[in-house]
C-alpha cells in the first residue's frame, strides 16, 4: 500500500500537538525520518505510532550566537526505539547538554508560526 | 580478481592547474574555471579541441556540464555533471578513468571554479537542507561537524588542542605555498582564542571562504606519455556514499572513507603505509583526524594524539595537505580537485620550498555533503605502475 504523504503527515501530527514516527509490523523497526518505505528493509507496511518520547543525546554541539541572543543547543538524540533526529534540548543551557543525558520529548512553539518537537532533561531520571 | 584492479595504472593525469586562489574580484565562476581549463590544457601540452570528456560541478550552476562545453566551444562525447558534494571532482575521476579505459574518450577534463569569497560573500552549499533540520536551523556545515566532533571526543577523549594542531600543521604547510591565502604564524592557542562557531569548533577550525578555480586533465596511460609532463598514474579510485544529513550517519566516528579507502588501496594494491603524501578534504580540522582513521593512517581513535604529534606538519612521518589546505590555502566551496592538483604537483616535484622529497605515491581524498560522499584516489609515478 502506498504511504499517505509521510513529510507532511509527520508535521501535521506535531502541529496537533502529537508526536508519531512510523513503525513497520512486518520488521519491527522504528523509522525516523518519515518514509515511503523503511531505508534497508525497504518494508512498505510504515504505521504510524507513538514512541515512548525518552532517548538519550547521541551528539550536541552549540550554535553560537551575537550576544545578547542566547546560544542554541542543537543535539541528535536517540530514541529509546532506536532512531536519531536533529533536535534541540532546551529548559537548560545550551553549554550544559551533554552526550548520554536522557531526555524527554516535548512540543512546542518553534521560532516561526508553527510547533517543533524539542526534547528537555527528563526529570523522571 | 579484486574488483577494478584492471584499471590500475590503465589512465593518467596529464595537465593540472590552479587559477585565483584566495581572491579573483569581478570574475564569475565558469570564467575561473575557464581559466583554470586553459592552464590544465596548456600544462599538458594540449589544445582545448582535443578536449572530448568534461567533467564539472559547480555550487550554484546545476547545468554546468552544459555551461562549460558552450563556454570553451567544444562538443564533448562525455559531459558529466554529477554532484556528491565536495568529493564530486574526485568521482569525475572515477568516471573518467572508465570511460578512458573504455575508449569512449581520450580526454577528460575536469574543472571547478567559484568566487564565494569576493562574488558571494559567504561559502555558498550545494545541499539542499533537510525539512527535518530545517526547524533547529543548524548553523550548517559546521553544525554537523561540530556533532561528529562531540561524539569523537566522547568516544576517545579527542581535545580541543588536538582538534587546533590540525589547524597549526595545516598553516605551516601554508606558509611554505606562495599560493596559500592564509599565510602568517599560527599556535594552538591562537586556534582556542577564536571565537567558538559550534563546540567544540573555533573559526580557525573551519575552512576558509575564497575564490579559486582548479582543473586536471586525464588520459590514457599509452597517449600520457607523449605528453608534456611526468604522467601521474591514476592507481585506484573508489567512492562511497552512507547517508546525507548528519544524523543519518550510524556511527559518528566512522566516515564511509574507510569504504572509500579500502576500496581505492585495494584496486591499487597499496596500503596506506606505501604513501608518501596524503591530500584530504579538511573542510573542519575534525576531517583531518577522522579522514587519517577510516583511510587506515591510524587506528580509530588514534587520530588526535597522531595529529598533535607533529606527524603531519612539514617534517613529520606523514606529509599532509601540503598546500595548507582548505583551512589556510584556499577553500572555494567545493574544495575536492585541490587535492588532485597538489598530489600531481607533489608526484612531479613541483611543489617549491613545501615538495616531499622523494614522493612517488600520493593519496587524495574528498568529502561531501556532511561527511556523506567520500571519494579517494591513490596516484602514482610511471615507475610504479
Amino acid at each position: 500500500m502506498t504511504q499517505p504523504a509521510p513529510t507532511s503527515t509527520y508535521f501535521q501530527h506535531i502541529s496537533e500537538g502529537r508526536f508519531l514516527i512510523q513503525h513497520s509490523p512486518s520488521t519491527g523497526e522504528w523509522v525516523f525520518y518519515p518514509r515511503m518505505i523503511a531505508p534497508r528493509s525497504g518494508a512498505n507496511d510504515l504505521e504510524w505510532a507513538e514512541p515512548s518520547g525518552l532517548g538519550t543525546v547521541y551528539a550536541t554541539t552549540v550554535k553560537r550566537m551575537k550576544p545578547p541572543e542566547p546560544n542554541v543547543s542543537i543535539a541528535i538524540v536517540e530514541l529509546d526505539e532506536g532512531p536519531r533526529m536533529m533536535t534541540h534540548v532546551q529548559s537548560i543551557p545550551a553549554e550544559q547538554v551533554f552526550i548520554g543525558m536522557r531526555v524527554r520529548a516535548r512540543i512546542v512553539d518553534g521560532p516561526d508560526d508553527g510547533k517543533i518537537l524539542v526534547f528537555e532533561p527528563d526529570s523522571a531520571e | 580478481m579484486t574488483r577494478g584492479s584492471q584499471l590500475r595504472g590503465k589512465t593518467a593525469f596529464v595537465g593540472a592547474a590552479t587559477f585565483g586562489c584566495g581572491e579573483a574580484p569581478g570574475y564569475t565562476p565558469i570564467e575561473i574555471a575557464a581559466e583554470a581549463a586553459r592552464l590544465a590544457i596548456a600544462d599538458a601540452g594540449l589544445k582545448t579541441s582535443d578536449i572530448d570528456g568534461l567533467f564539472i560541478c559547480l555550487p550554484a550552476d546545476f547545468l554546468s556540464g552544459l555551461t562549460i562545453a558552450e563556454y570553451l566551444g567544444i562538443r564533448p562525447r562525455m559531459t558529466n555533471n554529477s554532484r556528491t558534494g565536495g568529493s564530486a571532482f574526485l568521482t569525475h575521476a572515477e568516471w573518467a578513468m572508465l570511460a578512458l579505459d573504455a575508449g569512449l574518450i581520450d580526454y577528460a577534463l575536469i574543472c571547478y571554479g567559484a568566487n564565494q569569497r569576493t562574488g558571494a560573500g559567504k561559502l555558498v552549499s550545494a545541499q539542499a537542507p533537510s525539512p527535518f533540520e530545517l526547524p533547529y536551523r543548524p548553523n550548517n556545515p559546521v553544525a554537523s561537524y561540530a556533532l561528529a566532533a562531540s561524539r569523537h571526543m566522547y568516544e576517545f577523549g579527542t581535545t580541543s588542542e588536538q582538534l587546533a594542531s590540525v589547524a597549526v600543521a595545516a598553516r605551516q604547510w601554508a606558509n611554505l605555498n606562495p599560493e596559500a591565502f592564509r599565510q602568517g604564524p599560527l599556535s594552538i592557542e591562537d586556534v582556542l582564542a577564536t571565537r567558538l562557531v559550534a563546540d567544540p569548533l573555533h573559526v580557525a577550525d573551519c575552512c576558509l571562504v575564497t575564490d579559486g578555480g582548479a582543473a586536471v586533465v586525464m588520459t590514457r596511460a599509452d597517449r600520457a606519455k607523449d605528453l608534456r609532463q611526468t604522467p601521474v598514474a591514476l592507481l585506484g579510485a573508489a567512492s562511497a556514499t552512507w547517508h546525507s544529513e548528519i544524523a543519518q550517519l550510524a556511527d559518528l566516528t566512522v566516515s564511509a572513507a574507510q569504504e572509500s579507502g579500502r576500496r581505492a588501496f585495494a584496486q591499487a594494491g597499496l596500503g596506506p603505509s606505501d604513501i608518501d603524501v596524503v591530500n584530504l578534504y579538511d573542510a573542519f580540522t575534525i576531517n583531518t583526524i577522522m579522514f587519517l582513521e577510516d583511510l587506515g593512517f591510524c587506528g580509530k581513535g588514534e587520530g588526535g594524539p597522531f595529529v598533535a604529534s607533529g606527524a603531519i606538519a612539514p617534517g613529520g612521518s606523514l606529509p599532509v595537505n601540503t598546500n595548507g589546505g582548505g583551512l589556510s590555502f584556499c577553500h572555494p566551496g567545493m574544495y575536492g580537485l585541490f587535492t588532485l592538483v597538489e598530489s600531481i604537483r607533489q608526484l612531479r616535484g613541483q611543489a617549491g620550498e613545501r615538495q616531499v622529497n622523494g614522493a612517488k605515491l600520493a593519496l587524495a581524498h574528498g568529502n561531501g555533503g556532511t561527511l556523506s560522499s567520500q571519494a579517494t584516489c591513490i596516484l602514482g609515478l610511471p615507475e610504479t605502475v
